[in-house]
Formats: C-alpha cells, sequence, structure tokens
C-alpha cells in the first residue's frame, strides 16, 4: 500500500544541518543542500548547506560533489566513475529530478542546489542508496541471448540493419536507475512492479531477433503487478538521462501481451 | 536490508511534473466520479419516489451549492475522458515520445475545460438545466 509520507525515522528536517560558509572573497557563490545520513550515529538524516565559490568549482554538479569532498567535508559519500554519463554511478535526485550529477550543469540550476539520494530507497550512506533489489529485478528478466537453435558455425547470429534498430536504443540502458526510482508507481509497489528499466532490458531482449526465448520472456511478465503497475504516468522516459524511452517499451510490451493467441 | 536504514525521500522532494499531476489528477477525477455515481442514484431514487421528492432533490441540485457540485463533476467527466482518450492512445503505442506526450497533455487539459464550458454553457443557457 502507497505510504505518501517517510517514516518517523527517515525524516530529515528534524535536526538541523551544518552550514559551510563560502570562502571570504568569493563573488560567483551557489548553494548546495545536500542530504546526509550516517550509519555510524543514531541521529536522523538531515540537510548540510555548502556555499560553493563558482570561480573555483567544475561546471557539472560532480565536480561540485568532488570539490566538496576533497577541500571541505571528507565524509560527503556518494558513488561516482566515468564522470562522461556512461557509467550510471552518480544518479541521484537534483534539483527535484533524478539524473547523473556528472552529466547535470550547475548553471541549469536555478535556485539553491537540492541534492538527495534516489528516491524512495534504503539509504546506506549521504546519497548512496542500496540497489540490491532493483538488480535482483534486472537478473529476474534474463538480460542474455536465450537461443535453442544451433550456432551457426564459424560466424556470428547475424542481424539485419533494420534489427539492429530495434535494439540499438534499448540497449544503451546504463542501469543507473533514475527512472525506476522516479516512477510513483515503482515506489509504492517495488516489491512486485519490476519498475521501468528491468522491463526496458526486457523488451530490449523480446525485440531481439538473435533471441528464441520470446514467448518465455512474455509468460514471466504476464502478471498483474511485475508488468500492469505501469501507469503511463512518464516520470521514467523524463527522467531518463541517457533520453531512452522506458514508458514505449513497455507499452509496446503491453501491447503484444494482448495481441498474443 | 539493514532495519536502521532510513527510506530516502520521494513525494516531498521530487519536482511535480505535468506527469504526475496528469496521472493524479486522473485517479482522483475517477475516484470522484465513482463516488458521484451514488449522487445520480439518489435522483432517480426521488424520481420513482413521486413528484414531492423529485423537487425536493431538484432543489438540492439547483441550489448554489448544488450549482458548484455540478460544475465540479462535468469538469471531472470532461478531464476524466479526454485523459482517459490519451491513455487508450498510449496503450496502442502511439504519442509516447516525449514532446508528443507533453503535448497531448497540453491537449487534454485545453480539450477539458471547452467541454466543461460548452456544458457549463449549454446548463445555463439552451435549457440544460431544467
Amino acid at each position: 500500500m502507497a505510504e505518501f509520507t517517510l517514516p518517523a525515522a527517515s525524516r530529515y528536517k528534524d535536526i538541523p544541518g551544518k552550514r559551510h560558509p563560502a570562502p571570504a572573497g568569493a563573488t560567483r557563490v551557489v548553494n548546495f543542500q545536500i542530504y546526509r545520513f550516517d550509519p555510524d550515529q543514531p541521529d536522523k538524516p538531515r540537510i548540510d548547506h555548502y556555499a560553493i565559490d563558482m570561480d573555483r568549482c567544475g561546471p557539472m554538479v560532480l565536480d561540485a560533489l568532488l570539490k566538496i569532498k576533497n577541500e571541505i567535508d571528507p565524509s560527503l559519500t556518494f558513488r561516482r566513475s566515468c564522470r562522461e554519463g556512461i557509467c550510471g554511478s552518480c544518479s541521484m535526485n537534483i534539483d527535484g529530478v533524478n539524473t547523473l550529477a556528472c552529466t547535470k550543469a550547475i548553471a541549469d540550476v536555478k535556485r539553491d542546489v537540492k541534492i538527495f539520494p534516489l528516491p524512495h530507497m534504503p539509504v546506506m550512506k549521504d546519497l548512496v542508496t542500496d540497489l540490491t533489489q532493483f538488480y535482483e529485478q534486472y537478473a529476474s528478466v534474463k538480460p542474455w541471448l536465450q537461443t535453442k537453435s544451433e550456432a551457426p558455425l564459424g560466424r556470428e547470429r547475424l542481424q539485419s540493419k533494420q534489427q539492429q534498430e530495434k535494439v540499438d536504443r534499448p540497449s544503451a540502458c546504463i542501469l543507473c536507475a533514475c527512472c525506476s526510482t522516479s516512477c510513483p508507481s515503482y515506489w509504492w509497489n517495488s516489491d512486485q512492479y519490476l519498475g521501468p528499466a528491468a522491463l526496458l532490458a526486457s523488451y530490449r531482449w523480446i525485440v531481439d531477433s538473435r533471441d528464441e526465448a520470446q514467448a518465455a520472456r512474455l509468460d514471466q511478465l504476464d502478471d498483474a503487478f511485475k508488468l500492469y503497475r505501469c501507469h503511463t504516468i512518464m516520470n521514467c522516459t523524463e527522467a531518463c538521462p541517457k533520453d531512452l524511452n522506458p514508458a514505449k517499451a513497455i507499452a509496446e510490451i503491453k501491447k503484444m501481451m494482448a495481441e498474443r493467441p | 536490508m539493514k532495519a536502521s536504514r532510513p527510506l530516502s525521500p520521494h513525494l516531498s522532494v521530487y519536482r511535480f511534473a505535468h506527469t504526475m499531476a496528469l496521472s493524479v489528477l486522473h485517479r482522483a477525477t475517477g475516484i470522484l466520479l465513482s463516488v458521484a455515481s451514488i449522487g445520480a442514484v439518489s435522483w432517480l431514487l426521488a424520481l420513482a419516489a413521486g413528484p414531492a421528492s423529485y423537487a425536493r432533490v431538484m432543489g438540492l441540485w439547483q441550489s448554489p451549492l448544488g450549482w458548484l457540485v455540478r460544475v465540479g463533476l462535468l469538469a471531472s467527466v470532461a478531464y476524466h475522458l479526454c485523459a482517459g482518450i490519451r491513455h487508450l492512445v498510449f496503450d496502442l503505442g502511439v504519442g509516447l515520445e516525449k514532446h508528443t506526450a507533453r503535448r497531448a497533455g497540453q491537449w487534454v487539459i485545453i480539450l477539458a475545460l471547452l467541454l466543461t464550458a460548452a456544458s457549463v454553457g449549454w446548463m445555463c443557457f439552451a435549457g440544460g438545466a431544467r
């Protein structure tokens, strides 16, 4: 059942956060409000404020996070790796929308930059959430090529250009979880609803001309919750930092389901 | 999962965008109209019970508050109808590109307002209220 408010122990406004002022002489200052939670302290989560001198900071939100960690507060914890939008590690909620910190320009935020972990997830520390269930859902759609026929001798299973184009975009998913954790349906039913990321992955294999397990894949999704908790709100497609379209993939799966004999 | 892990904030931090607004409104009007169908039954019951009770119920519907409720219900029907058609089209796999979905959402609002205005106009001027 949908719980619209946070459990008491998860509320983040109950205790005041720390304030880190801008260095003297800074002229272009941007305020960052960042969600903090330390599992080794008994305290509830809180919001810390950091005033950053933009003349001494790179252009992206990730640059500011790294600056804070390196120069102001080494305890700030977040995931990051590639800093160019291909690893999917630095996904978080920035200025009210899920996206990647490395590809989000600070200048695009017109007010204080508010940074929260991905929504409605268990928080391990600060901006790091527990993605175990998300990965399990991804694994449950068996995201690999399944074949029954003999592999052709001496060459790959070939695809035409048109066949490849069907899987080209869906394959670009980086599993950052921005889409699934933007979806209100996923917030309320993540224990049963697979969520847009896992369904997009499933779609990517269902429409793959080389895959021979389409029927089994559809059988697995033919469930009131796994697939049909999608109500086409489209937060997923709006959030995707790779500009993919999970909502359309899910609609296509629903269509295939309806057209099945 | 450790029980002490807090749940990250969701509704309170996610920017309330057109996607959520359209969806919540569709649900809300759907629930409202289900409940309001009891009102339609009350009207039929009053009609069956004879002229005196019918006059009483019609009096209620034609009071200022009754008018307000009727306009609200008309707007709900109009919105739920238009948004429902948008969802039917979505289910055909059509209109799911970001910009077309946004545009369709705008059209749902515009058409719902026009439909509401037209039916209120019909109630006021063309005798629909009698």
